[in-house]
């Protein structure tokens, strides 16, 4: 118990270590997490959203859609990361490179399965209200597959500050994980509040966008198109 | 930043523009010198010594943390089966363990458990959770009420129609979970060595405080994603093998 004690006293003095030479406080730290996490998870949404979409909407490339996931999946983060230092040096591009090479895959796989698992009954109501493709993309798939979705963001978003830090352990700084890999600076103490921080940081973010995920629900769907999920497409986003 | 220097793990200086030399004696070919795209001729020296004891870590890793992730999920799952109160707090709490990034996990285990096999194993454990009993509980509800009706016609007992009707209908559900937890587990065990110096994780930290020494990150990297490829093929022909009858719907 000591040891947490002595984690939150780090946590307390904002990362300063007494006697210890001028490091980056861990607010600067957590910010600069959110940061590099937020751009990744950007870019990644820009990219994956569209293309999992439109897949689903034309209903074409369910295996390229589905197993993209699964191998996704099989990617260490730290080898994903310590491959692209060595053939392009590690900066904050090489970071941002792997983060969206992690994160597209689960969000691709759940577009794909929320736009493409709509009844086709609705969507063929619509068509019969005379909606154009563009309308029942709009009006109809989207708001349906919302639940799906925004589960393949979550599950993304868990694999995006988890690497973030893992980045520190291959070289870069510039998030909380450096506190982590640099023990010989910071004690164990420090490496405890900092992963005490990078749980909360974590927890936060997922509980952000769950809120924003109910707000986006339309009423009478949450749940229950998850839990059908979860037995159809073991490919789905795990976070739901 | 300044840090860059402090969290590199001890690379080899080198003077500038020289190519940083791991140093492995009088063995080293001219293309781990060089530190070339990949030179098969250090995989064949190191198979022995690094990579193959390093592999069969990671996967004793593996197995035994969706072991024991198993068992508690399945034990889980039924219960929340039965007692539908217990699936609220228990996908809270898994969904909590699972979104603990693992380098954060495991740095707080270590400091109640200490530096050993435990700390990691219950870290990977709690990895697995969410998955499994997700997979599980959603198997075991799909079953259609008719045909637990039938069983029960038949004078099966609850545990009788649980061993011998839900569960082989939730089969395919428990395996999809199994392969989902199964190459989560193989490619979080990379992480492992920050406080267990074991698994395929201890290659590619000695690759980047030498270099990045190329070879040995794709060589440590190559089998951990091949690891779980081969992993979940694997539960791909298990699931084939204990459902015959799935087989012989669809085709």
């Amino acid at each position: 118990m000591h040891e947490f004690i002595e984690a939150f006293r780090f946590i307390a003095h904002d990362g300063a270590v007494p006697g210890g030479p001028a490091l980056p406080s861990l607010t600067h730290l957590a910010l600069e997490t959110l940061k590099v996490s937020a751009i990744g998870v950007a870019i990644s949404v820009a990219i994956a959203v569209p293309l999992g979409v439109w897949l689903g909407h034309v209903h074409r490339g369910s295996f390229l859609a589905i197993n993209v996931g699964n191998i996704g999946r099989a990617l260490p983060s730290l080898a994903v990361l310590a491959i692209g230092d060595a053939f392009l040096g590690l900066g904050l591009t090489v970071v941002e490179l792997a983060l969206v090479v992690l994160a597209v895959p689960p969000i691709v796989t759940n577009a794909y399965l929320g736009v493409d698992g709509v009844d086709r009954d609705l969507v063929d109501a619509a068509k019969g209200m005379g909606m154009s493709g563009w309308e029942i993309l709009k009006r109809v798939e989207l708001p349906l597959a919302v639940p799906l979705l925004f589960a393949g963001i979550r599950t993304a978003a868990v694999f995006v500050v988890s690497t973030t830090t893992i980045a520190s352990l291959a070289g870069f700084s510039g998030s909380l994980g450096d506190v982590i890999a640099n023990e010989t600076s910071y004690h164990f103490s420090g490496v405890l509040g900092a992963a005490i921080c990078v749980a909360a940081l974590a927890l936060t973010v997922e509980g952000v966008l769950m809120l924003v995920q109910r707000a986006l629900t339309p009423r009478g769907l949450r749940l229950e198109a998850l839990e059908r999920a979860a037995v159809e497409h073991p490919a789905a986003a795990v976070v739901t | 930043m300044a840090l860059a220097a402090l969290t590199a793990s001890g690379p080899l200086i080198a003077a500038a523009g020289e190519p940083v030399i791991p140093n492995y004696g009088a063995q080293s070919s001219s293309c781990e010198i060089h530190n070339h795209f990949f030179c098969a001729s250090w995989v064949s020296h190191n198979w022995d010594s690094v990579l193959w004891p390093a592999l069969r870590d990671h996967i004793l890793l593996a197995l035994v943390a969706v072991s024991i992730g198993f068992v508690i999920a399945m034990a889980l799952a039924l219960a929340a089966h039965r007692y539908g109160w217990v699936e609220r707090p228990t996908v809270i709490f898994t969904t909590i363990l699972y979104t603990i990034p693992s380098l954060a996990l495991f740095e707080l285990l270590a400091a109640p458990v200490g530096l050993n096999v435990f700390s990691a194993e219950i870290a990977l454990v709690s990895y697995t959770l969410l998955i499994l009993f997700r997979n599980i509980l959603a198997g075991l509800r799909a079953v259609p009420t008719e045909v637990l009706d039938a069983a029960e016609g038949m004078g099966m007992s609850r545990v009788q129609a649980l061993l011998r009707v839900e569960l082989p209908l939730a089969l395919p559900a428990i395996v999809a979970g199994l392969r989902i937890a199964v190459v989560t587990i193989i490619a979080l065990a990379t992480v492992v060595y920050v406080i267990y110096n074991r698994g395929l994780g201890v290659p590619i930290h000695t690759a980047l405080g030498e270099g990045p020494f190329k070879t040995e990150l794709i060589a440590a990297g190559g089998l951990a994603i091949l690891l779980a490829l081969v992993a979940d093929g694997l539960l791909v022909l298990l699931q084939r093998l204990l459902t015959p009858w799935a087989r012989a719907q669809t085709t």
